[in-house]
This record gives structure tokens, C-alpha cells and sequence, in this order.
């Protein structure tokens, strides 16, 4: 689905190429560079050089295209260069092609220095400029804060000091942030406060990778687009939705970030409640930014916690066991935690949104760490049929309906619903249908960080979190992680498995059960 | 897997396939279209085969190929199924059609074709004179023709103009899309200025050179050239100019392209000519009226064609 808006007129003139019926026209970007800081971590490496080449080798990055990396380390252009090559060799989506390669190098740079270093961010300022001058980048640059959040007040101060942020004229400077942003209300307002002291709001860009996936986007699709599903996407058909993210691996190597932060604050307050509020939402008036955010804030001002936190909350911690074949150790074992850390590696909350729309339909969300595998799924889980025409014994096997958007891995919808079993007695049991579009393997179906980056380079926000989202869900959220450090501690549960005894406890209760996703 | 039918019927293929399905070795995925793709036996088919598998992956698919045999000699029916790895993510069904029958494409495509999904036909050789009017075109939403592989590839593209009607789409088309893009984000920056005149320059067989002279002569609605270069490839250079300055997009190494504007350093980006999987896939994306290209087709007899031939209109 494409969101877009094109601004395809400068002063009042038209550009006559363009033409809203022309849907095959790429949107290229205009000429701008991309300023990455932390290019030595994983994230650089693995996604973001990746997509940069993709994206070129797609002829979607305007003529002149400048990329430059930020360090500590002592590199000249070319190391970092080399760097850059081998990350795309090893994790770009599209084929290597030498010709691709070699003039995306030409915009290659390296800035060497430390964040509190002055002399660096007047060396990358004068970088920048001569990119300018040699590239044609127009005085158009992202700053991509690939770095914790702790160092962001240093370097946004560091990029207004040396005119860096400063934008002037038809030029523009954007800066992208990621996750976390912020661990609680107070410390996302501080930081929405440093960012925006720098940068106006409509700069900032909050990168959620999962909001570049194409299901995703298919959500507004499936239910803005069809018949079929709206009439009964409300709480008169719906029973509960359940939004899941399970990953199999564990937190070994990322004690410094994840402990003491946990699986709430990790996934749910970002990625899950922007499933949920996409799930939600009333359909916007039009697909342009104002309009989807304004109603995805709607939706996650009205979403609360289901009370008392104590039965609708779970939360739990993964211990050694046997997973997929192989040992896994505890998260207690795990290298720079401490022994009796009670950082959760499972969290599960119920919420209520109270619109008349969804009244009355808890949503559950839930993530955790060395769960069974690797899925993220939403289901909508359907009221059972008033009455069933059938004998007790024929609909024993019959649950309810669900439409299952599967977001990774394996992107697609499924359904679930009720079929005859062959044979000569009426047995009615749950059956499944699957659909996928677009498989990840051609060079057009775009992988999130390609969608998301050209997003930016395009100035086009739709989907990107705004401030206020942020904060909504820490507001949500919040009290949920006040109570747990209250007092008491992460159930255990082994590696493997799908989470603690007391995730079931608490779904149990409302007369529901997980799926098995 | 692949399944050979020698001497066969359409409805003993199709029995074939539902038994592949229900044994598993052939899992259903949702199939959004039938692509129906014509060429002569020993035409190029298996390209065209490996493209549309290739294509299939963004747009699962049931792809018919009808393979025209020998006509003199008798009526018979060689069917091939092909599903599993040996198809990406598409069934493919490969129909030899010799004698009587080899005329005979459309009656033979119906029981196939996917219930109440669209169907596009393709003639990776030469086409029809008139898509919309052949057999198969009748049956197909959408009807994909490639001017570029013609004998004579710009009499073809002047016959698709004669004949086009909605639906119609010529492979010299996506193959200029990226070109498009380019010219359309040049004009999105300063200064917002008229465009006075365009030249194009390309090969003299570029049906996608006359093409995109077309579509600048409808778009900017002003004096459009077509230059010849003597070099093949396809595509050489786009020049457009505006009192301020012109803008130049050229390819002179058939790889990467250079931007030139006014006032700028030269930009350099990666123009290499698009594979033709990706062409189709681009294709398959929409199944209704293309009103741009037919823009474009309708304004060819609007270019003026350049008097002899230059290496660059660039220069």
C-alpha cells in the first residue's frame, strides 16, 4: 500500500512529468546524503548499508547520492569503504553489481572523532559541505543516530554547534532516530524535548522497523479496502485479538541494553502497541500522515490497562533449557547479568480501548525471549456462532473463527474457520487457509529499512511514530513496569517453551487461551 | 517436479493437476493471475518461462505457455506440468500445440485458466498485429507485447499505436521506467522552470528511445527530437532544455548515468538496462488501462526525427 503524498510542485510550479494516474514512476529521492553515526554496530552493518546499496541498485537513491560514516575508529575513507563493500557482499538483498557498487563509493566518506570532540563535528560540517560542492547533494543530509540514547543530548548539541542541524531555504536536515526512545514517559519527554530543541518535529523521524514491513501496511489494505471485514471488525463479532512477538533467540551479548529494560519496554511499548493501534483504528479520512497518525492517536489515547494489574499482567524469565536442538542458557547464566536480575524476558499485558468500536474486547499482547520460534502475528480471534444448528457431538472440535495477519516470518493472512470433516457423520472441525503475497525474494518487494530510509529521503512521515504516539505509549505502559518493580519477580520459564505458568494463568482467567502462533 | 503428457487433453491436464495438488507434492499458494504466455515452439521460451517464475515470486501465478508447433503435421497435444522448485513460485503449464491445433490457443487456454482471476498474455516474440483482437488477447486483461525483439522493432511499435486499445503494453515500456523516475525527480528541483524543447537520442532500432520521446512530447507538450546513435544499447541521452540551463541524462556506457544540470557537479548513478524478470514483474503489478503509455504511443508522429545520426546529442 502505497501512502503517499508527493510534493510535486516548487513555488507554485507543476512538474509536468509527474501525473497521478503514471503508478509505475518511482518516487526517487532528491539529492541528499546520509550521515550515519555508530557504523561500527551490528544495526549499520546488517540493515542499514544493506538497504542504502538495495535501494541504489533499485535506481531509487537520487545522482550523487553521499554516504558518510561517523567513528571512533582510526579509518581513512577507504577502510571505511571496505567496510561498507563487505556488509553489502554479505547482506544486501539484490545481486551485486560492480557498476552499482562503484558509484555508490564515490559518495563514501569517513569522519573520524568522538562525540565531545568539537574538531570532528566541524571536520564532518566541512564534509558535508564539500559533499555539496563535489556530489551535488544539494545541502540536503540525514543524520542517522545509530547510537544509544544516552549520547543523543551530546550529538544533537554537537550538530547545532557546528551548523550541522541548521536548515535554510529549499535545503532540508532530518535526523533518524531508533528505539528505545526513552524507558519511561518523563525520560521519551526528556529526549522528544533534546531532539526537538535541535530539530523541529517534522524532522525527526522514529524509526519502527516493523512499520516498514509490507504486512503491515497490508492492514490498512485488508481492512480498508474490502467489504469483507470491516462490518465485523468490532466488539459485536469480535471475541479478543491477541498481538504476539516471539523470538527464539536469547539476550546473550546485549546485557549493557537489555537489562534492566526488559521485554516490555523492549517490544511492547513500541512495536506491539503500534500493531495494536493499526489493528484498531477507525479508518483515517485520507492516507496522508496527519490523517492516519491523527487517528493512530485517537486509538492510543483511548487504550488502557485491564485492571488489577497483578491478574492481567504476566511476566517471566527464561532459564536453561533444550531449544530447537540445542542448550540454551538462562538469562541468569548469560554473560553480564547479574544473578538475581529480575529484568523480564517475558511480558504479557491485557488492554481495553474504550470506543464503542471495541468496548468490552480485551487485547492481549505478549513477547518474550527463547520462546518456541521466531513469529510475530496478530490474531483477531471471532465470537462463536449464537447458535449451532448441529448435534453437541458434531461441533465439539469447532473453536472460534481468527483471521491471523502473519507478520514475520512467512508474511501473510490466514484463516481459521470451521469445515465439514470427510465422511459419512457431520463432524465440524477447525480448518486453516493461508495466503501470502509477495515473497521477500524479488528486488521490488522491499525489505523495511529500504521502505523506511526512502521514506525519509522522501520527507514522507506516514510511517514513522510521532512524539505523541511515543509518549501515549509510555503513558500505557507505564504503570504496568511500576508494578513490577514494586516488589516480586519474573516467573521462571524454561528456553523452548511459550513462556511462563502465569501468562496462561492470566488469559485463563478471562476464559481464553493463547494460540499457539 | 515435472510431469510429461505426450498426446494429451486439456482436461486430462487439468485432472493431473488437482491430483499433484491433493498428493502434496504441490502445496496451493493463493494465485492471483494467469499469465498466458504465446511464442512458437522452440521459440524463446524456456527465457520467458524462467522470467515469469522469476516474476512469480512477487505475483504467484499459473503460467500457460502456448508452444505453436509444426502446422502440416497432425492434430496433437503435448502437455508438460511443471510445479514445485522447477517452477519458483508458480505452476507452469507447457502446451505444445502441433497440426490443426496450433491455431487453436484459446480454446485450449480456457479450462486452465484460474477461475475469476485476471488473466495476462504475453507474446515474448512477435506479436499479433492486433493483441486485443487475437484469440488469446480476447481472453487476457492485460496483453504484454516486446516491440524491442521485432524484426523491425519500431515498425512494431508504430503497429501498436495503430492497434492499441486498453489493456495494451509493450516490454520497451518498463524497460524506460527508471529513465522516467530520473527525469521526473530532476524537474522536482530548483528552479521550477519550463522545459522548451527535448532531444532524445538512442539507437535506431530503440523502440523505447521513441517511447520516451512520446512521452516527453505529451507530457512537457513541447518540440520533441529523436536523435540515432550509432552505438547499440538501447537508450543514449535525454537532454531538456529551459532558459536557465539544460538538464542532461545519458548513458554513454550502457551502465551508469550522468545527470548534468546547471550550476551542479555531474551525478553519476546507476542506469544499467533492467532484467527482464524485473520488466515483467513491474508489468504484472497492474492489470488495468495504462493511459500514460498510451499517451505516449499516441504522441510518437508528434517527435521530429533528427537528420542523420550523432554519437551524442549530448554534446
Amino acid at each position: 500500500m502505497s501512502i503517499e503524498t508527493t510534493r510535486w510542485a516548487g513555488r507554485g510550479w507543476v512538474n509536468p512529468l509527474h501525473d497521478p494516474r503514471d503508478k509505475r514512476l518511482p518516487r526517487i529521492a532528491g539529492p541528499c546524503g546520509l550521515v550515519i553515526f555508530g557504523v561500527t554496530g551490528d544495526l549499520a552493518r546488517k540493515k542499514l548499508m544493506p538497504a542504502v546499496y538495495d535501494l541504489a541498485n533499485r535506481g531509487l537513491l537520487p545522482p550523487g547520492f553521499a554516504l558518510v560514516g561517523f567513528a571512533r575508529r582510526e579509518w581513512a575513507d577507504q577502510d571505511f569503504e571496505q567496510v561498507v563493500h563487505d556488509a553489502v557482499r554479505e547482506h544486501a538483498r539484490t545481486p551485486f553489481r560492480e557498476a552499482v557498487w562503484r558509484q555508490l563509493a564515490e559518495g563514501v566518506r569517513f569522519v573520524q572523532g568522538t562525540f565531545d570532540d568539537d574538531g570532528a563535528f566541524d571536520r564532518l560540517s566541512q564534509c558535508v559541505h564539500d559533499l555539496d560542492r563535489v556530489r551535488g547533494t544539494g545541502g540536503n543530509h540525514a543524520f542517522y543516530l545509530s547510537i544509544p540514547p544516552s549520547a543523543f543530548p551530546v550529538v544533537c548539541k554537537q550538530l547545532s554547534r557546528s551548523g550541522l542541524a541548521a536548515q535554510d531555504g529549499d535545503q532540508w536536515r532530518r535526523v533518524v532516530i531508533e528505539k528505545p526512545f526513552g524507558h519511561d514517559l518523563a525520560s521519551a519527554r526528556e529526549l522528544n524535548a533534546i531532539v526537538n530543541d535541535v530539530f523541529p518535529e517534522e524532522s525527526v523521524f522514529r524509526i519502527d522497523h516493523y512499520l516498514g514491513k509490507e504486512t503491515v501496511q497490508n492492514i490498512l489494505a485488508l481492512r480498508f479496502a474490502n467489504q469483507l471485514y470491516e462490518p465485523i471488525w468490532n466488539a459485536n463479532y469480535v471475541d479478543h485479538v491477541q498481538i504476539t512477538m516471539a523470538e527464539d533467540v536469547g539476550v546473550g551479548g546485549r546485557a549493557g541494553y537489555y537489562d534492566g529494560i526488559g521485554a516490555a519496554r523492549d517490544v511492547i511499548q513500541n512495536h506491539l502497541l503500534q500493531l495494536l493501534a493499526l489493528t484498531a483504528i477507525e479508518e483515517p479520512v485520507s492516507f496522508r500522515p496527519r490523517d492516519l497518525r491523527g487517528e493512530k492517536i485517537k486509538v492510543l489515547s483511548a487504550t488502557r490497562l485491564m485492571q488489577p494489574l497483578s491478574a492481567s499482567t504476566a511476566r517471566g524469565q527464561y532459564t536453561a533449557g533444550w531449544q530447537g536442538g540445542q542448550w540454551a542458557s538462562g538469562l541468569l547464566e548469560e554473560e553480564g547479568f547479574a544473578k538475581d536480575s529480575a529484568t523480564e524476558t517475558y511480558a504479557a499485558i491485557a488492554l481495553e480501548i474504550d470506543t464503542r468500536r471495541w468496548a468490552g474486547v480485551p487485547w492481549f499482547l505478549r513477547t518474550g525471549k527463547r520462546l518456541g520460534r521466531r513469529v510475530t502475528e496478530i490474531a483477531v480471534v471471532f465470537k462463536r456462532a449464537p447458535h449451532l444448528p448441529f448435534d453437541s457431538t458434531a461441533t465439539e472440535e469447532l473453536g472460534h473463527n481468527a483471521l491471523v495477519v502473519r507478520v514475520q516470518p512467512d508474511e501473510g493472512v490466514t484463516m481459521r474457520f470451521g469445515s465439514k470433516v470427510p465422511g459419512t457423520s457431520m463432524e465440524v472441525r477447525d480448518v486453516t487457509m493461508d495466503f501470502a503475497y509477495g515473497h521477500a525474494f524479488t528486488e521490488s518487494s522491499p525489505e523495511a529499512y529500504e521502505r523506511l530510509l526512502l521514506d525519509m529521503l522522501l520527507g514522507e512521515p506516514s510511517l514513522f511514530p510521532s512524539n505523541e504516539e511515543v509518549e501515549l505509549s509510555w503513558q500505557i505502559l507505564d504503570p504496568v513496569v511500576e508494578s513490577w518493580e514494586s516488589g516480586g519477580k519474573p516467573q521462571p520459564y524454561p528456553a523452548g517453551s511459550w513462556g511462563p505458568q502465569s501468562a496462561d494463568e492470566m488469559i485463563a482467567r478471562t476464559g481464553r487461551t493463547w494460540r499457539r502462533p | 517436479m515435472i510431469v510429461d503428457l505426450p498426446s494429451t487433453t486439456t482436461s486430462a491436464v487439468n485432472k493431473k493437476m488437482v491430483e499433484l495438488r491433493e498428493r502434496g507434492g504441490a502445496v496451493a499458494l493463493g494465485r492471483v493471475l494467469t499469465l498466458v504466455i504465446v511464442t512458437d515452439d522452440g521459440g524463446p521460451t524456456e527465457d520467458a518461462v524462467d522470467a515469469a517464475n522469476d516474476a512469480s515470486r512477487e505475483h504467484p501465478c499459473r503460467v500457460i505457455v502456448l508452444a505453436r508447433g509444426a502446422k502440416r503435421a497432425a492434430a496433437r497435444l503435448d502437455a508438460q506440468i511443471r510445479v514445485g522448485g522447477d517452477a519458483g513460485a508458480s505452476e507452469v503449464v507447457v502446451l505444445r500445440m502441433y497440426g490443426p491445433l496450433a491455431d487453436q490457443g484459446a480454446s485450449i487456454t480456457v479450462p486452465l485458466l484460474l477461475p475469476d482471476a485476471p488473466v495476462v498474455a504475453w507474446w515474448p516474440g512477435e506479436a499479433p498485429a492486433v493483441p486485443a483482437d487475437d484469440p488469446v488477447g480476447r481472453l487476457a486483461q492485460r496483453r504484454i507485447t516486446d516491440s524491442a525483439v521485432a524484426r523491425n522493432p519500431l515498425k512494431a511499435l508504430a503497429q501498436r499505436r495503430a492497434s492499441y486499445a486498453d489493456g495494451d503494453t509493450d516490454l520497451a515500456w518498463p524497460r524506460l521506467t527508471l529513465w522516467r523516475g530520473l527525469l521526473a525527480a530532476a524537474l522536482d528541483q530548483p528552479p521550477f522552470e519550463d522545459v522548451t524543447r527535448a532531444v532524445v537520442a538512442g539507437a535506431a532500432d530503440s523502440p523505447s528511445t521513441d517511447l520516451l520521446a512520446g512521452w516527453l512530447a505529451a507530457k512537457l507538450d513541447v518540440p520533441v527530437t529523436r536523435h540515432r546513435t550509432n552505438v547499440d544499447g538501447g537508450l543514449d541521452s535525454v537532454r531538456l532544455v529551459r532558459p536557465s540551463g539544460d538538464v542532461t541524462l545519458a548513458r554513454p556506457d550502457g551502465r551508469i548515468g550522468v545527470l548534468s544540470q546547471p550550476g551542479q557537479p555531474q551525478r553519476r548513478v546507476a542506469l544499467q538496462r533492467r532484467p527482464l524478470r524485473d520488466c515483467l514483474a513491474e508489468e504484472l503489478r497492474r492489470l488495468d488501462p495504462d493511459e500514460i503509455y498510451q499517451a505516449a504511443l499516441e504522441s510518437l508522429p508528434r517527435v521530429r526525427r533528427g537528420t542523420g545520426s550523432l554519437r551524442k546529442a549530448v554534446s
